[in-house]
């Protein structure tokens, strides 16, 4: 009796120990720094936290800077950077910049040579539809909220995603195509057509619009402007989207009238835009911030202070003769180049050569005033997405073009306000004639250049002037010869990468390749 | 049934003593000792039977006995696991005998997963290696002890600095990016074979398994099938390997002392150019211009002439110290051990030292009803990495500069500066400041202790019941420090900063085992059953802190990170033994992870084996060549849940930034810049769940002439179903472009060989040969979730040169890391044309920028590994050796393509050395993806010689002694053209050289 009862406590107590133990399996998170979803907006501190992580999808890399936590994988941390990807295929693929060292395929880039597999291609597409799952996320979680600054959040992520889009019309033209509506999980999402994006796209920022913050609300944020940039970009490739024909220089011009009439305005200096300290200036509309401190990344300012030939960094970019040719005036002070006093030569006779080609001093490490911005190995400077002048030239080009709605006198003021800022001693002013017919364009063009190089535009602006592929323009190296070569046109998208392509059958390949 | 066996026990037993007194009265005195073969120890408790009689006796705890014989008797020695002997007596009273181990020795116990099995009953591919056939001179890393000495067990240490970690395939692993890595079960405690770096690893543990000290292991138990393994149900897919460490026997207490000195040295550097020749070689590319060379570059060269790799290499001494006291004291078996081993590296400064204590206690009780067994082992592991990268360096350092230019801001030690004055932070370190200047240590300490109960009920002697607790825990802290004024810390501007990085780490493991055997023979039936459940407690814990030395800057912020996850088990075996000849096996278990979803959290693993001792038919018993025949096939089906560092795969969580990872909106009200910590959604897969592989297995084990011959094959096939990959997925479905999920099949196919040989058994010679010989063929099945024939696979193999360059892939149809990479073209004199590869997909354009050109060239994978050994005893003296034969393994030779071309020469303003193998290609700029790189590295190797003689006396009969001298790393023959053809993984760059060592062991017992 008395054996009988302890066996039959010890069973039940090993039971119960058994149970307990299954009991176990059910775990979550330990970690200080991690929290599930379930229960993270239960802090409503969080809600800007999330935020901001949308935001930084442009900027770094990861959750660690400047590396150790990536977003995305398969390729190199710091190339993936979403500004450092966007960067080399716009600007890597034209006359502003090739890179020394033959690594991730990329003198694929300078030779217009590219394939699907291709690493940086792969990576660029990651972070599009990155930021875009990103965004969706938020947009979900804050949908229907009555909280007022919360639905402007809600907006802005709506904004965010806009742009990632932008960039994959721009880059790929046909993508897979998932909103809020899509969680995550294993799917296939279908792709859309490149028109169909355009009006997704359009139809989005004309829905936030209005109900974005005014124009320098907070620093770094998506306000009115920055939409109106966006719209206006969309419309003033709208025939390189859409097809020829499908002008929609009007509705450019009407955009981009609502940013000069914004409070944002030129800083008297070109160079305050590309220093340590730039996010004083008053013309950027939209940056992708940085910070040595606390913003570390292997992103692209910090490639084009370190990584630039002619100034003692890893010599990787220089520009082809293709951009430096462009700065005929001697005393232009947008010519930033490093030069022969620098030990860097005019032309490039093999593109590893890192002493051959102009370095670029335009972005610095250093503050408006000289001083140093920062002794760590990581830049202050902010990377400028949309500014003023652009939307200036943007705007002289739409009016050429036949955009209603403005006229070449304002948009030759607006030339000549970018070539005589008022620190700067003044370039020579032009006239409108010089901006009508296709003179007028190739001005705008090369003045676009001037302006506006190492910003991200070049491969777009080429593209939208008929100049990118084919043997309209050719620049050293295009096409993989020295004084450079007739391209296919196909080159004007971008494949979708192999890694998509073979884990989405939904996926079509786009024309050529 | 009991009352009779016992009966029949009490029965033998007087018989047995009654003999005795019989021979007593009939003959006179034979007295000896009996001593092991392998170390001159004595043996206690062999067995001497006078032949043809029931007159025995054994040997006492001093390895003595004394037995009455008539005088023309012979007598039989025998002892487990040593081969028996016949000795006439001859009329002589003394008889002193060394008994030689018996490698083929069948009749030895197996440990197996909760519980043990007579080998000759084994069903499954259990290979087991005890300790006097362990390699010679190990110290440091205990995996090193079976090297080569089991098939289809490939062990290869990452790297020859001390303590490093060597990296264990059995049957060549069956996962892709889940752990490949086998379970490791000491004492009974299943710990995690920790990896030396990245996710898993203990920071500052280059190997966990180094905390045990080779000198207290008894066994290495190999499982290799899943019917041996699947008892082990989650963590078996990779096989197991039991180590069960020494313990003591009754009788009076044995003391051991033995101590080693070693000589290490490097083998072989990487040839360079030295000053002189590197200043020809400059002076005559500046004559044609190449790569940026040019009169002004020609006298930017320095005067001097330094071999850095000979200022960074040393003759290294090391030492090892062990002392231990066996016994028991009262009813308490002990064994009491202590260690220290201080290992120095070739690479100055770098070392490893280990003061170890290892206590086992077995005590038995309640009429020997309840037996004990505690084990605690500890130990404190001190690391001396060294710098980080200086092997490089002294490879790349510019041989025209000297180690000190008497400069005052660098330390005097010669720095590369810029034009600005300032240091070129692209420019090589100094490898001779960095060995000083750098102090980046770790202090790690181990514990592991369980205490298993085992009691056999009293009133049910059938039946046993037992409990297993146990802890493992781990701790380290380290750092890696440089002062303000290291030239090798200089950042982008040019200006040092110093270093000063510091982590700790702690990880633990905590273990509760219940289970019960039942054991029963009725007639020709035995049934043999084991039942229980396991539970399993994870946590790891782990920080680090980086920031310039005087803490101004901060490289990555202060971080904690933990992490734990369970596992829960039922287990059960049934052995079925009919006639002793026809055994079956089969288990059951369910296993329970913490890292899945409820849904898929359960995961049932079977197996079943059947064994046949063919050698006990009828039919065979004539054939009296063949003293042992078995048949032996097993299917199963084992579980992998190790995924990555995440144990929280199916559970959607947010990660919040670190302090530099942070982003800005807006300002506050004092105007400066407002950083928000962000908060990201990872990447997860709900349905995540177990990956599986079920094994195949048949054998045949099998013995000639008296088992003087005994080997087995085996034939497996294993395949791996719903593989725990990382893949791209369809961008736009979660939040990352890849994800950790189950998705691919993966195929393993292959045969061993193990044959061990006794060809000479003589009382003064003998002589033993092992042979092993495993081919494994693997192959990927399926990649992806959709099938894409136009997909070309998943990247990996990443090199060093460059940013983001790889050289191998995943791809359905080929092995797993099969190089990928461009066909080489060669001139008609067969040197590799630059930029010239065969345009495979006939699409023109750069052919090396196309990845459709590339192909699948070969593997890292031996496709078939040998190890051969053998050991010559001669009266006192003892001989043996042991290597390697690897076929077919091939390495990419990144050493090579990342260095030997011209650009590098004069790069970013800063000389480099390079190999002077840049003659063979004469390649302008990096070539990575040539195939030209991708060589057999083929081998031989000879991992030791040892050679060693006994002393049965020195002063003292009770002191006994053996002296021994080994030759580790012996010599290495092979056609690579690198510095040693072993490269786990397959991509040789910058490795820690493996150093030929020779060692002097003296071993004292009383």
């Amino acid at each position: 009796m008395n054996t009988n009862k302890s066996k039959i406590f010890l069973s039940a107590v090993l039971a119960g120990l058994m149970f307990s133990c299954i009991g176990d399996l059910d775990v979550t998170p330990i970690d200080p720094n991690q929290v599930t979803a379930a229960t993270v907006f239960n802090d409503p501190a969080a809600y800007k936290q999330a935020l901001a992580k949308v935001y930084a999808g442009f900027a770094i890399s990861g959750q660690q800077g400047p590396a150790g936590q990536p977003d995305i994988s398969g390729v190199d941390e710091g190339f993936s950077c979403y500004s450092r990807s966007y960067w080399y295929l716009q600007e890597l693929t034209t006359d502003e910049a090739v890179w020394t060292y033959d690594e991730n395929q990329i003198f694929n880039l300078h030779y217009q040579n590219w394939t699907p597999s291709d690493l940086l291609i792969n990576a660029m597409f990651s972070r599009i539809t990155y930021v875009v799952v990103l965004a969706n996320e938020y947009i979900r979680n804050t949908a229907g909220s009555s909280d007022a600054e919360l639905m402007l959040f809600n907006k802005e992520a709506r904004f965010l995603r806009a742009l990632a889009y932008y960039h994959g019309l721009d880059l790929f033209g046909n993508m897979p195509f998932v909103t809020e509506a899509d969680k995550p999980g294993a799917f296939l999402p279908q792709q859309v057509t490149r028109a169909e994006l355009f009006a997704y796209i359009e139809s989005e920022l004309k829905d936030i619009q209005d109900e974005l913050g005014e124009p320098k609300f907070e620093y770094g944020r998506a306000d009115k402007a920055a939409a109106s940039m966006l719209l206006a970009k969309l419309y003033l490739n709208a025939e390189v989207y859409l097809g020829a024909g499908n002008k929609k220089y009007t509705e450019a011009i009407t955009e981009l009238n609502k940013v000069t009439a914004s409070s944002y305005s030129l800083s008297p200096k070109f160079l305050d835009n590309f220093v340590a300290d730039n996010d004083k200036s008053s013309e950027i509309i939209f940056p992708i911030n940085y910070d040595g401190e606390h913003t570390q990344a292997f992103a692209i300012t910090q490639v084009m202070i370190n990584g630039n030939a002619g100034n003692g960094g890893w010599s990787g970019l220089r520009a082809t003769s293709g951009l430096s040719d462009k700065f005929t005036v001697p005393s232009d002070y947008r010519d930033t180049f490093a030069k022969e006093a620098a030990g860097q030569s005019r032309e490039i006779t093999a593109i590893n050569q890192s002493k051959e080609g102009y370095g670029v001093y335009k972005f610095r490490k250093f503050k408006k005033d000289g001083s140093d911005g920062f002794t760590g190995d990581f830049p202050n400077t902010d990377f400028p997405l949309f500014r003023l002048a652009d939307a200036y030239l943007m705007y002289a080009e739409a009016v050429n073009r036949g955009g209603a709605g403005g006229d070449l006198t304002t948009a030759a003021n607006y030339v000549n306000a970018l070539r005589t800022r008022s620190g700067e001693v003044a370039l020579a002013t032009i006239t409108s004639a010089v901006l009508t017919g296709a003179a007028g364009l190739d001005f705008i063009l090369d003045e676009r250049a001037r302006e506006l190089y190492w910003e991200g535009h070049r491969r777009t602006d080429l593209i939208r002037f008929g100049k990118f592929t084919g043997s309209a323009y050719l620049w050293p190296w295009k096409g993989n010869t020295p004084d450079g070569t007739s391209t296919s046109e196909h080159l004007n998208l971008f494949p979708i990468p192999s890694n998509d392509l073979g884990a989405n059958p939904n996926l079509d390949q786009n024309t050529g390749y | 049934m009991m009352k009779l066996y016992l009966l029949s026990k009490k029965v033998f037993i007087l018989v047995f003593l009654f003999s005795g007194y019989i021979a007593m009265a009939q003959s006179n005195k034979v007295t000896g000792r009996v001593t092991s073969g392998d170390d001159g120890t004595t043996l206690p408790g062999v067995s001497i039977l006078e032949k043809g009689t029931t007159n025995g006796t054994v040997t006492d705890s001093d390895g003595q006995f004394s037995i009455n014989v008539r005088p023309d008797a012979t007598l039989v020695f025998s002892f487990v696991g040593y081969t028996s002997q016949e000795v006439a007596v001859a009329g002589r009273s003394t008889i002193d005998l060394t008994l030689l181990n018996d490698i083929t020795s069948l009749n030895e116990v197996l440990v197996v997963g909760y519980g043990e099995v007579q080998k000759k009953d084994a069903t499954g591919a259990i290979v087991n290696i005890s300790s006097k056939d362990f390699n010679k001179g190990v110290l440091t890393s205990p995996q090193d002890l079976m090297l080569g000495k089991i098939a289809g067990v490939a062990i290869t240490s990452n790297s020859g600095a001390p303590g490093a970690n060597s990296t264990i395939r059995i049957r060549g692993g069956s996962s892709l990016s889940a752990s490949n890595d086998p379970l490791i079960v000491i004492d009974g405690f299943p710990v995690d074979n920790v990896p030396a770096s990245g996710d898993g690893s203990i920071a500052g543990v280059p190997n966990a398994l180094a905390s045990i000290n080779p000198n207290d292991i008894e066994t290495f138990t190999v499982l290799k099938d899943a019917s041996a393994t699947a008892i082990y149900g989650s963590r078996a897919s990779n096989g197991v390997i039991i180590i069960t460490t020494k313990k003591g026997k009754e009788g009076k207490p044995k003391f051991s002392y033995n101590a080693t000195v070693s000589i290490s040295s490097p083998i072989k550097n990487m040839d360079v150019f030295s000053g002189d020749q590197y200043r020809a070689l400059i002076t005559e590319l500046a004559q044609t211009g190449i790569s940026g060379l040019n009169p002004a570059a020609v006298a930017d060269l320095g005067t001097a002439s330094t071999d850095w790799q000979k200022q960074i290499y040393r003759d290294a001494v090391s030492q090892d110290h062990n002392i231990s006291a066996a016994g028991a004291f009262k009813n308490v078996p002990y064994r009491i051990s202590y260690g220290y081993t201080d290992q120095e590296g070739i690479v100055k400064t770098t070392g490893f030292q280990r003061n170890s204590l290892n206590v086992n206690l077995n005590p038995s009780l309640l009429n020997d009803n309840l037996k004990l067994n505690i084990s605690a082992k500890g130990s404190i592991m001190e690391n001396n990495f060294g710098p980080d990268g200086v092997i490089g360096n002294a490879i790349s350092m510019d041989p025209t500069r000297p180690v000190m230019d008497g400069n005052t801001e660098y330390g005097g030690y010669y720095t590369r500066l810029n034009g600005g004055g300032l240091v070129n932070n692209s420019s090589t370190g100094n490898p001779v400041a960095m060995i000083n200047q750098t102090d980046n240590t770790s202090k790690a300490k181990r514990f592991v202790g369980n205490f298993q109960a085992e009691y056999k009920l009293p009133f049910l002697p059938e039946l046993k019941l037992v409990a297993n607790a146990g802890i493992d825990q781990t701790t380290s802290d380290g750092h890696n420090y440089a002062p303000l004024d290291a030239g090798f810390t200089a950042n982008t501007t040019g200006v040092t900063q110093g270093r000063k990085n510091d982590y700790s780490a702690k990880n633990q493991s905590q273990l509760l085992d219940l289970y019960f055997n039942y054991v029963k023979e009725m007639g020709d039936h035995k049934i043999d059953f084991t039942g229980g459940y396991g539970w399993q407690y994870f946590y790891r814990e782990n920080y680090s802190f980086n920031r310039n030395f005087d803490e101004t800057i901060i490289n990555s912020a202060a971080r904690t990170n933990k992490s734990e996850n369970y596992l829960v088990s039922f287990f059960g075996r049934l052995n079925y033994t009919f006639k002793g000849k026809y055994l079956l096996t089969a288990t059951l278990r369910d296993d329970g992870s913490s890292r899945f979803a409820k849904e898929n959290r359960w995961g049932l693993f079977p197996s079943a084996a059947f064994a046949w001792k063919l050698k006990e038919e009828n039919f065979l018993a004539g054939i009296e060549v063949l003293s042992d025949l078995k048949l032996r096939v097993g299917y199963g089906v084992t579980g992998q849940q190790n995924i990555s560092n995440n144990p929280y795969p199916y559970l959607p969580i947010y990660v919040q930034s670190t302090p530099t990872g942070e982003y800005q909106l807006g300002y506050n009200l004092d105007g400066t810049a407002r950083f928000y910590t962000t908060l990201r959604p990872g990447p997860y897969d709900p349905s995540i769940r177990w990956e599986s592989t079920s094994t195949l297995n048949a054998g045949i084990d099998f013995g000639l002439f008296n088992n003087k011959i005994t080997g087995s094959i085996e034939v497996y096939q294993r395949k791996t179903n719903d593989l725990i990959n990382t893949i791209p997925i369809p961008g736009g479905t979660n939040f990352s472009n890849f994800l950790t999920t189950n998705v691919g099949n993966l195929e393993n196919k292959g045969i061993e060989l193990q044959l061990n040989a006794t060809p000479i058994d003589t009382e003064d010679l003998t002589w033993k040969i092992g042979f092993n010989l495993a081919r494994n063929v693997n192959k990927l099945t399926k990649l992806l979730l959709v099938k894409d024939p136009a997909y070309t696979g998943i990247n990996a193999g990443f090199i060093s040169g460059g940013v983001g360059n790889y050289v191998q892939n995943q791809q359905v149809g080929y092995p797993i890391n099969s190089f990928w990479v461009h066909q080489q073209v060669y001139d008609d004199s067969g040197k590799p044309i630059e930029d010239l590869y065969v345009d495979r997909s006939g699409n023109g354009g750069t052919v090396s920028g196309n990845n459709l050109n590339r192909y699948h060239n070969q593997k890292p994978a031996a496709s078939i590994l040998m190890g051969i050994n053998s050991r010559v005893n001669f009266k006192k003296f003892d001989f043996s050796f042991s290597g390697r034969i690897s076929l077919n393994n091939y390495v990419y030779n990144n050493n090579l393509s990342s260095r030997g071309y011209y650009a590098n020469l004069y790069k970013l303003d800063f000389f480099s050395n390079v190999p002077t193998a840049i003659n063979d290609t004469k390649f302008n700029s990096a070539q990575y993806t040539s195939d030209y790189y991708v060589t057999n590295a083929s081998f031989f190797k000879m991992d030791n010689i040892s050679a060693g003689y006994s002393f049965n006396r020195v002063f003292t009969d009770k002191l006994r002694a053996r002296i021994s001298l080994t030759v580790q790393n012996a010599f290495v023959i092979t056609k690579y053209n690198g510095i040693d053809p072993e490269v786990d993984g397959g991509i040789d760059n910058n490795i820690y050289p493996r150093s030929r060592s020779f060692l002097m062991g003296v071993n004292f017992t009383f």
